[in-house]
């Protein structure tokens, strides 16, 4: 297990300095010179065109300029944003909670009623599964800003029950304005989890072994509880675990959708103005972000679950 | 020796393909998809008018007998702009499956039937490039290259090579281990002409199934880097931009752009995905019926 883990957290590094090069190497593709690129058509001063060139180590050959970089990135200096005039690090800051909180808020709803739909899907009558099934099989198809717009003006203009806009101050009222930013994160995803679970548990519900259970008797929260959950929602964690990148994807659309002041929406701006430094960063912290959660996914399944070990081989 | 060939080669031939219906559903999914496509080509000859347009004396219009749909904030016909801007909708995502779909069975083929090192370097990568997120890849190039139709459409169709090159390799590895595929090789069949002749045809029908449930995925991209700003530029017609520019309209209480525009969207990636699935479905039947 050890060298399972250490594998794939050299594979999580690999796939990381691959994005960080071309996260890094994407300034040469644009025409023109990377210098000539980043000034764009702003009017700098010879300072401000000399950090330039210090940020972007650009009087030394291409290769060191990437570790120059990486290097830069890893002591924590992401860089300086041309149109804010600030570092990048403290635009990020602030942003930062509100971004975490809507995603942390729609994988709470995710696992609670995603998993909880599918579980519900899964054991009830005919008729309520089939309800939920045709319900997750028209929100799969809905995107998170087609579902932001018809939200905003039901909910919000219509009845106004939920602000349209603003992250809101304070924890609850933070949470009351995420809602509807949440409710569009996660439709398409949650629908796609309760389609999964249900299957899940389906497939386990009709092994020998839980109609052994049954035939022994047993009473029927016992049969659920722990033979057809217990083995049936492990592969679902998975699928949850990678719902998250989904989500953190997703974050960019969804907060330019309800104009969430957060990482995904300062992206957009920094790619509308040009401000390289922070498009940089902001996909490199997307990209460590997806790649961690994946990471972690991919060993708690093998921590979790002994069958997913037995079948890639790895002792315990 | 040649008998073991031969052998092989019918026990393949006799895998007939079995006509699976496609069930009402799917041939409903079909006629909607057909039915886009249709609006598509038809635009010019069956919008009422020009989607361009603008008018200010007549924005916000309700739906009424001339403008069926009502008008955007412009005064444009919605029920136009919807009609052409499903050329770039559907235009969009299909550039994007195919590049893909070529290149992606292209770098898999060549991974399955060299194997060894080539297959573990190519095999690494596409797990890299299934890593890292299609739309943040298109953000990315789009911040160098500029926001456009083009640029986006090409980056979506780079991070879209490992999702069809993944599945296709695998599918393709499996048939390299097949008996009439070790006799081949070892008859001495050059390379090229197993892939071309074996291989392909062996994988086309998952490349289809993948290439159909990407294109709402791509769908979808597009259309949200549209809504960034960053894809299709205005004044252009296109499902994901008319959402954004809706958006205005909502808050003012005209939800007539947005909501017509955003269920184009939802009714075709539904109705194609529902195909991919059937198609998905299909495969894995054959594949466990052999």
């Amino acid at each position: 297990m050890p060298r399972f883990i250490a594998i794939r957290v050299l594979e999580g590094l690999a796939t990381l300095l691959v994005s960080s090069f071309l996260i890094f190497g994407a300034l040469y593709l644009a025409p023109g010179d990377p210098l000539s690129y980043l000034i764009g058509n702003r009017t700098l001063s010879d300072e401000a065109i000399a950090a330039l060139r210090e940020q972007y180590h650009l009087d030394d050959p291409f290769l060191v300029r990437w570790v120059a970089w990486l290097g830069d990135v890893l002591s924590g200096d992401l860089g300086r944003s041309i149109t804010y005039r600030d570092d990048v690090l403290s635009l990020l800051g602030p942003r930062l909670a509100t971004t975490t909180l809507l995603i942390a808020y729609a994988l709470v709803v995710i696992v609670v009623i995603g998993v909880g739909l599918g579980i519900v899907a899964a054991l009830s009558r005919r008729a309520l599964s089939d309800v939920i099934l045709a319900g997750t099989s028209i929100g799969v198809a809905i995107p998170s800003f087609v579902a932001a717009s018809t939200l905003i003006s039901v909910f919000a203009v219509g009845l106004g029950w939920f602000p349209a806009f603003g992250p809101g101050d304070g924890f609850l009222d933070r949470l009351y304005h995420l809602t509807l930013p949440v409710i569009a994160l996660t439709l398409a995803s949650g629908s796609y989890v309760i389609r999964v679970t249900r299957a899940a548990l389906r497939e386990e519900a009709a092994r020998d072994q839980v109609k052994a259970a049954v035939a022994r008797g047993l009473p029927r929260g016992t049969i659920i509880g722990r033979h057809i959950l217990r083995n049936g929602l492990t592969p679902v964690a998975t699928v949850v675990g990678l719902t998250l990148t989904s989500l953190i994807v997703g974050s960019v659309v969804v907060e330019r959708a309800f104009a969430l002041d957060g990482i995904g929406a300062l992206l957009t701006e920094a790619v509308a103005k040009k401000d390289f430094g922070v498009v940089q960063a902001i996909c490199l912290l997307l990209i460590t972000a997806v790649v961690i959660v994946v990471l972690i996914v991919d060993v708690i399944q093998v921590v979790i679950d002994p069958r997913v070990r037995e079948r890639q081989g790895i002792a315990a | 020796m040649t008998t073991v060939v031969f052998e092989a080669l019918r026990m393949r031939r006799r895998r007939t393909r079995k006509s699976r219906g496609f069930g009402v559903t799917g041939i409903v999914a079909t006629a909607v998809v057909g039915l886009a496509v249709l609006a598509a080509l038809l635009a010019p000859v069956i919008a009422p008018y020009d989607p361009n347009a603008v008018d200010f004396g007549l924005t916000y219009r309700p739906m009424e007998p001339w403008a069926l749909l009502g008008t955007d904030g412009s005064g444009r016909d919605i029920l136009s702009r919807l009609l052409y801007g499903a050329r770039t909708s559907l235009l969009g995502p299909a550039v994007v499956v195919l590049v893909a779909a070529v290149v992606g069975t292209l770098l898999a083929l060549v991974a399955a039937i060299s194997g060894g090192w080539v297959d573990r370097i190519l095999s690494r990568i596409f797990d890299i490039g299934f890593a890292f997120p299609g739309l943040l890849l298109a953000i990315l190039a789009v911040s160098v290259l500029g926001p456009g139709f083009t640029t986006a459409v090409l980056a979506l169709a780079i991070a879209y090579i490992p999702f069809i090159a993944r599945i296709v390799r695998s599918v393709a590895v499996g048939e390299m281990s097949l008996p009439y595929l070790s006799a081949l090789v070892t008859v001495g069949q050059s390379r090229t002409r197993i892939a071309g002749r074996h291989l392909l045809p062996a994988v086309m029908p998952t490349v289809l199934a993948q290439l159909t449930i990407s294109f709402g995925y791509a769908m979808v991209d597009l259309a949200a880097l549209s809504f960034l700003g960053l894809g299709v530029q205005p004044p252009d017609a296109d499902w994901g931009l008319m959402i954004s520019e809706g958006q205005r309209g909502v808050l003012q209480g005209y939800w007539e752009e947005a909501t017509f525009a955003g269920l184009a969207i939802v009714i075709v990636v539904a109705a194609v995905s529902l195909i991919g699935d059937r198609l998905a479905d299909r495969v894995s039947l054959n594949r466990e019926g052999r």
